[in-house]
């Protein structure tokens, strides 16, 4: 980092002589301090998954979820400072609740995703702000399909096939790209999130993670759900599996 | 009123607008147009159903393009009744919302005094619709072509306008399909016969 310390990181409303805006890279960096996360979008559903990692054996099973519901039929899921995420997440309920008032019909995803994207472009305007320390997965089934959008630091976001935030981007990227994303059902894509997940997660790290896996489907009736226990408990023990050939192939060596 | 037939829907008005006893137009269009596929019947106060329409139409417009796609007819509707119901102590207005799009299909939703929002499958309204609840319950049919939804509306309207001393002139339609609308008149002197006394 050649940049720091010479002044041009310190305010988000100043490039640096080479065009960057170092704070909302620097954000990046908060994201990359968290969990994993992952989206999956097949052509019959929409997979979320969220690798989180507990600080201590005292946390309650089951709290601080990272996975959340905006609308019936969107979710979110995200790396990141946790209360940017929940700012966030409330801004999204905040927009999809206001247009489904207004206009009677769902929000369509493409809508909810602009806006939000926006809202986050703005807190990178303005020295008085500092940009989000999150990267939000989206989720959802509208009347154009599943949809997977993931946003940047910057309010830049994309539409996915499959994409992957936080702590373990790159290796889950990887992953996402070696899977025929194109032929996957759904319930296959759920089994391999949740593979990626304990694939990337790095136990000399952080000891303790919890999976978290949430899914919107024909199967879930469109509605943006945790996936049932069943179906949760087959993905992990699929997952391990598939981890533990994976070592001892690596024992082979 | 407006009548859904099986490829899209009729609307249809009277031309009478009136200042007390006076009739200030006899020629008005009371059918108004929100969107490609999308009309509106105004009844009511005239200025103050105009100005709904002026800023649905605005709102149709930013619809259709920030989403990229021809905006539902229950969009249109549900801002009708948004506007109606937020501000009834200062209106009168009446509307039926009428239309056709790729989503939902052929649509009519009924938006009377008070704000409240229905979707029906004809709705009439204003002051001669009094006369003809009982000529549109009996002679209403689901899934009618186009003709005999055009002949059905002809009817109902001319025999209302008969009735009610606030309605005349001539007849007005829109028939409203996926990717036409055509636009019909019929003058006061050839309108349907039915019995006068």
């Amino acid at each position: 980092m050649t940049s720091v310390g010479t002044g041009y990181d310190l305010s988000v409303s100043t490039y640096s002589p080479d065009g960057r805006l170092f704070q909302v890279e620097y954000a990046g960096k908060a994201v990359d301090n968290s969990g994993t996360t992952i989206g999956i979008r097949t052509k019959d559903g929409v997979v979320l998954a969220v690798e989180k990692i507990i600080p201590t054996k005292l946390e309650v099973p089951g709290s601080n979820k990272r996975i959340f519901s905006i609308d019936k039929h969107i979710g979110f899921a995200s790396s990141g400072w946790m209360p940017d995420v929940k700012g966030l997440v409330a801004r999204a309920r905040e927009e999809a609740w206001e247009y489904q008032k207004l206009y009677k019909v769902p929000t369509p995803s493409k809508i909810l995703a602009e806006r939000i994207g926006m809202y986050i472009q703005a807190y990178t305007l303005y020295s008085s702000v500092r940009p989000f320390g999150a990267m939000p997965i989206m989720a959802s089934v509208d009347k154009d399909g599943p949809q997977l959008y993931m946003f940047e630091t910057s309010g830049a976001y994309y539409g996915y096939r499959g994409c992957a935030t936080g702590k373990a981007k790159q290796l889950a990227r990887t992953e996402l790209e070696k899977l025929d994303i194109d032929s996957l059902s759904i319930r296959d894509a759920i089994k391999e999130a949740a593979r990626i997940i304990y694939t990337v997660h790095d136990d000399s790290k952080d000891k303790l993670f919890e999976l978290e896996l949430a899914w919107v489907s024909q199967e879930s009736g469109n509605v943006f759900s945790k996936v049932p226990q069943d179906i949760f408990d087959e993905a992990v023990q699929y997952a391990k599996r598939a981890n533990d050939d994976d070592s001892d192939d690596d024992d082979d060596l | 009123m407006a009548v859904q037939f099986d490829g899209g829907v009729v609307v249809g008005a009277d031309s009478r607008t009136t200042t007390g006893s006076y009739i200030a137009n006899r020629v008005t269009d009371k059918l108004t147009q929100i969107h490609d596929t999308i009309f509106c019947c105004r009844s009511g106060s005239a200025a103050d159903t105009q100005a709904l329409a002026d800023i649905v139409q605005y709102h149709m417009q930013l619809y259709a393009v920030q989403h990229d796609e021809q905006p539902p007819v229950k969009v249109a509707a549900s801002l009708f009744q948004e506007l109606c119901y937020s501000n009834k102590d200062a209106l009168m207005a009446g509307i039926i919302v009428a239309g056709v799009d790729p989503v939902y299909g052929p649509s009519v939703y009924n938006i009377p005094l008070g704000g409240s929002l229905h979707r029906e499958e004809f709705a009439i309204g204003g002051s001669g619709s009094a006369y003809i609840y009982g000529y549109c319950d009996d002679y209403f049919k689901p899934n009618m072509n186009r003709s005999e939804c055009v002949d059905f509306v002809k009817n109902a309207v001319s025999l209302a306008m008969l009735r009610d001393g606030s309605s005349g002139g001539v007849i007005r339609l829109a028939v409203i399909t996926p990717d036409s609308v055509e636009r019909i008149f019929v003058p006061g002197n050839e309108l349907p016969k039915h019995y006068e006394g």
